[in-house]
């Protein structure tokens, strides 16, 4: 792969839009924020945002939101992430890795059902009012 | 402790985007022996009280989290720079800015790995408080090297918002085509590719 140009990266881009007004949308809606504070960086909440956009990208899914946050509050279960689908309940996963991060995308965003051995309820109740966890 | 240089990167640029800075500039100049990095923004920043409080991983001003007694981004990175005998060093300025510079030895064996430049410039880039980053990355030696300049209004500019994960995958592969000419460099050159950009798997570290 020789170095980009904006030109070049402008042009992949409007192929993509092509691609993504053509494809019906799965992911549509949905939304994924990853916990990256202190506490999330040490426990390797970056290689999991890299594992939730490879593994979209691979399954060519290109409108999920993935955004960051701070703390969640639950330091002790980090990474932690919140996944937001329309008609499923909103809720935060604990101990995500890249193998539990690429179950999250196959059976919460694409299956719609939720990942139960790693639900951690809401954020804690001290972090939820000022920040609401987003 | 965090595993890897750039892990303790992304945790002290998020300060600059918290202090409410409108630019944030990002030199990130890597030799064969060493590793230098400034970051400088136009926050807030901090009284000398204050900065002589922020290195004790004790002391958190308590705005994000009410009731937080530790603040440990700053306290880590100084204590990785020290036991590696590289530099670190803190500037600022109340309503003017702040600027933080740190160097590792990359020949030291307590220097920890580089990790993945790319994924930190990309959650950088996509920070939901960061308004405009300009990053400076580069890998010089005597006899020449590679540099490139990422500044994020100009990328947005060509894919719109850092918001879904389609847009976020091609600004990933921008990224990793300027990272790509610096490695092409070092494999030319021979310096030590120990320090490549390969962050140990986190089940190891466990």
């Amino acid at each position: 792969m020789a170095k980009m140009t904006l030109e070049e990266l402008r042009k992949l881009r409007e192929k993509k839009q092509n691609e993504i007004q053509k494809r019906d949308i799965e992911g549509k809606d949905a939304r994924i924020i990853v916990g990256m504070g202190t506490c999330g960086i040490a426990a390797g909440a970056k290689p999991v945002l890299d594992t939730f956009l490879e593994v979209l990208e691979e399954k060519k899914i290109d409108n999920v939101s993935v955004t960051q946050t701070g703390c969640m509050g639950l330091c002790y279960v980090e990474p932690t992430i919140e996944v937001i689908v329309p008609g499923m309940p909103d809720v935060i996963y604990g101990n995500v890795d890249v193998e539990t991060a690429r179950m999250i995308v196959e059976q919460h965003i694409i299956a719609k059902q939720l990942v139960t051995d790693h639900l951690f309820d809401r954020p804690a109740a001290d972090i939820i009012k000022k920040d609401g966890g987003k | 402790m965090h595993i890897c240089i750039d892990d303790y990167l992304l945790d002290i640029v998020q300060n600059s985007f918290e202090a409410g800075s409108s630019l944030v500039e990002l030199t990130f100049a890597e030799t064969g022996t060493k590793l230098s990095c400034e970051i400088r923004d136009n926050g807030k920043g901090m009284n000398a009280e204050i900065q002589r409080r922020v290195l004790d991983p004790f002391y958190s001003d308590g705005e994000k989290h009410k009731k937080r007694k530790v603040g440990l981004g700053l306290p880590f990175l100084n204590q990785a720079c020290e036991a590696c005998e590289g530099t670190f060093a803190l500037q600022s300025e109340v309503g003017i800015g702040t600027t933080v510079s740190f160097s590792f030895n990359l020949n030291h064996i307590d220097t920890p790995p580089m990790g993945n430049v790319v994924s930190t410039f990309l959650v950088l880039l996509s920070h939901p408080l960061c308004k405009e980053l300009v990053i400076e990355r580069s890998l010089k030696t005597e006899k020449g090297g590679e540099t490139y300049m990422l500044r994020k209004s100009e990328l947005e500019a060509v894919l719109g918002p850092f918001e879904t994960s389609g847009i976020l995958s091609l600004l990933r592969q921008y990224l990793a085509s300027q990272e790509e000419e610096l490695e092409q460099y070092r494999e030319k050159t021979h310096l030590d590719v120990h320090r490549r950009n390969t962050s140990p798997s986190r089940k190891q570290e466990m």
